[in-house]
């Protein structure tokens, strides 16, 4: 039933009548087959990939990367230190990485300003935090897998042997 | 100006002018299309570019770059144990379409008689009769899932016949053999001395069990001409690199056609091609997967608004049946192209047995399918 996943992944909107003749199962199983997944946390949940760059009225949020070097607590490790970063609604990724500083996040702003002060003011005067350095996004090409220019369609005639 | 009789009494396309009305049109929903709809593996086009930016743009020995022959060796041994020495037993060939050109001139005398299924696909009977053979069409049945069987191709072998061409899994039909079948059908070509040209480029589009070349049959290796070819497994279709694999006395004398005739495969789609088989398995197994789930999803839709459609075990073509319509196969092509905007090969494109049916090509996004059989579904109530 993994291979639901693999569908959904790809397309959100694929309905369970239409995955269960993808994999000729019964409709009733997919059906239970994703509330176990979504009651498990496994389908976290649905969304949509959106392009706001070719949106030209459209007022353009900044995102940056920011480095955070961080000292791990004793009985907590990382977890309870990121867990204070990432609870901020404005930080939208957090990872922990192995290499020369501990958590990488993307943090959303309006603009540079509201960017900077979130570091400055929230995030650097976190206890436990000794350094952070911030890197702004200029453009996405690629995001999680989806390439965000629009290519070119693939021109095949339109009927061939 | 006088044309040659040969290709003046060559049949037209009987659909030619359908292919035109397609093409003609806007905004139609194709699964009329011979391959697939995804784009070539990156890491293959970024070794072509590559290439071209070294400079490698000449031409490569007659028989193809040895690189890519030692790979496709390699490539058989590994996958189906079979053998073909790289120096004497391949040649590297502008797609499976010149190879079976080739196959057909190097062993055909005029008059020669070939078999040749029907349905099959189209350029098999013509190019027969362009190297003087006198083609001999089996008349394969939908109640035998258009299966050449063994009773059938005892009806059609007597004296003189010299060859056949097989093809599976099969475009149109979707089509394949087990090798049980495959057993049956390859003692009646031993029995029968036989030359089989078996045309695989779809062997790694097999989708119920594993595929069995022909060749690693008993008694089947010294009298197979092995095509295969790029286009299909890696979606290549535009390089125009395909191979051919025989006894060394066959490929030699294809290679004397080939050399006059095309000199080489074109440099940049061989090095597109070593790379396919150095580092794409990967992306091949993902593009079958995603045709499996289209598969079940289409034949299954398609039963379910009333055409019959049969399971087909590999390619990614259905040929459902039309005959409960009572439209013929290029009628029904028409007025589901003019009311419904979706365009489909009529069965009759590919022999006069493919009546009453019309090839289906699932190589389209799922949201294509999904709407198009939506369409179908609307057609049909409408038809009745």
């Amino acid at each position: 039933m993994k291979e639901i996943l693999e569908i959904l992944e790809k397309d959100a909107r694929t309905t369970p009548e239409e995955i269960a003749k993808m994999l000729k199962k019964g409709v009733g199983a997919i059906k239970s087959a994703i509330k176990k997944y979504e009651k498990e946390g496994v389908i976290v949940k649905y969304k949509t990939v959106v392009n706001r760059d070719i949106l030209k009225d459209d007022v353009q949020k900044v995102r940056a990367l920011i480095e955070v070097r961080v000292a791990p607590q004793r009985g907590h490790g990382f977890d309870h230190i990121a867990e204070r970063i990432y609870r901020f609604p404005e930080v939208k990724s957090c990872y922990l990485l192995s290499g020369s500083y501990d958590l990488l996040l993307v943090v959303e702003g309006r603009d540079i300003q509201e960017v900077s002060s979130f570091v400055s003011e929230r995030l650097a005067t976190i206890d436990n935090v000794n350094s952070t350095v911030t890197h702004f996004i200029l453009k996405r090409y690629k995001a999680d897998g989806d390439i965000l220019k629009r290519i070119e369609k693939n021109n095949r005639i339109a009927i061939s042997f | 100006m006088k044309i040659s009789r040969v290709i003046e009494n060559m049949k037209p396309s009987g659909i030619r002018e359908f292919f035109d009305l397609v093409i003609g049109m806007k905004d139609v929903i194709s699964l009329g299309v011979g391959e697939p709809d995804f784009v070539t593996p990156w890491n293959i086009c970024e070794s072509a570019i590559f290439s071209l930016e070294k400079g490698y743009t000449s031409y490569t020995s007659n028989k193809g770059l040895y690189e890519l022959r030692l790979a496709i060796s390699k490539h058989l041994k590994n996958k189906y144990a079979l053998s073909y020495n790289p120096d004497h037993n391949i040649l590297i060939t502008t797609g499976v379409s010149e190879a079976v050109d080739l196959a057909l001139r190097a062993i055909l005398n005029r008059g020669d008689k070939i078999l040749i299924p029907d349905p099959s696909y189209v350029s098999y009977e013509p190019v027969s009769e362009m190297a003087g053979g006198k083609t001999i069409l089996v008349k394969t049945s939908e109640t035998d899932n258009f299966k050449l069987t063994p009773r059938l191709l005892k009806k059609y072998i007597s004296k003189g016949v010299k060859a056949i061409i097989l093809n599976y899994p099969n475009n149109p039909t979707g089509v394949s053999y087990s090798r049980k079948e495959l057993l049956a059908l390859s003692k009646i070509f031993v029995d029968n001395n036989l030359i089989v040209i078996s045309d695989e480029i779809y062997d790694e589009l097999t989708y119920d069990f594993s595929h069995t070349p022909l060749a690693t049959l008993p008694g089947m290796k010294q009298r197979t001409i092995y095509l295969n070819g790029f286009s299909k497994a890696f979606a290549m279709t535009g390089w125009r690199v395909g191979y051919a694999c025989g006894p060394e006395e066959i490929i030699n004398a294809m290679t004397k056609i080939h050399q006059y005739t095309m000199l080489c495969s074109p440099i940049m789609g061989q090095l597109g091609a070593i790379e396919a088989l150095r580092g794409s398995s990967g992306s091949v197994l993902e593009m079958k997967r995603e045709y499996k789930r289209r598969r079940e999803f289409i034949v299954s839709r398609l039963n379910e608004i009333g055409l019959y459609c049969a399971m087909p075990e590999g390619t990614f073509y259905v040929f459902p049946s039309i005959k409960n319509t009572g439209m013929n196969s290029v009628e029904f092509a028409k007025s589901l192209l003019y009311k419904e905007k979706v365009a489909v090969v009529p069965g009759t494109a590919f022999g006069s047995q493919g009546e009453n049916h019309i090839r289906i090509a699932y190589a389209s996004s799922m949201d294509n399918l999904k709407e198009a059989t939506e369409r179908i579904g609307h057609f049909l109530k409408n038809a009745h």
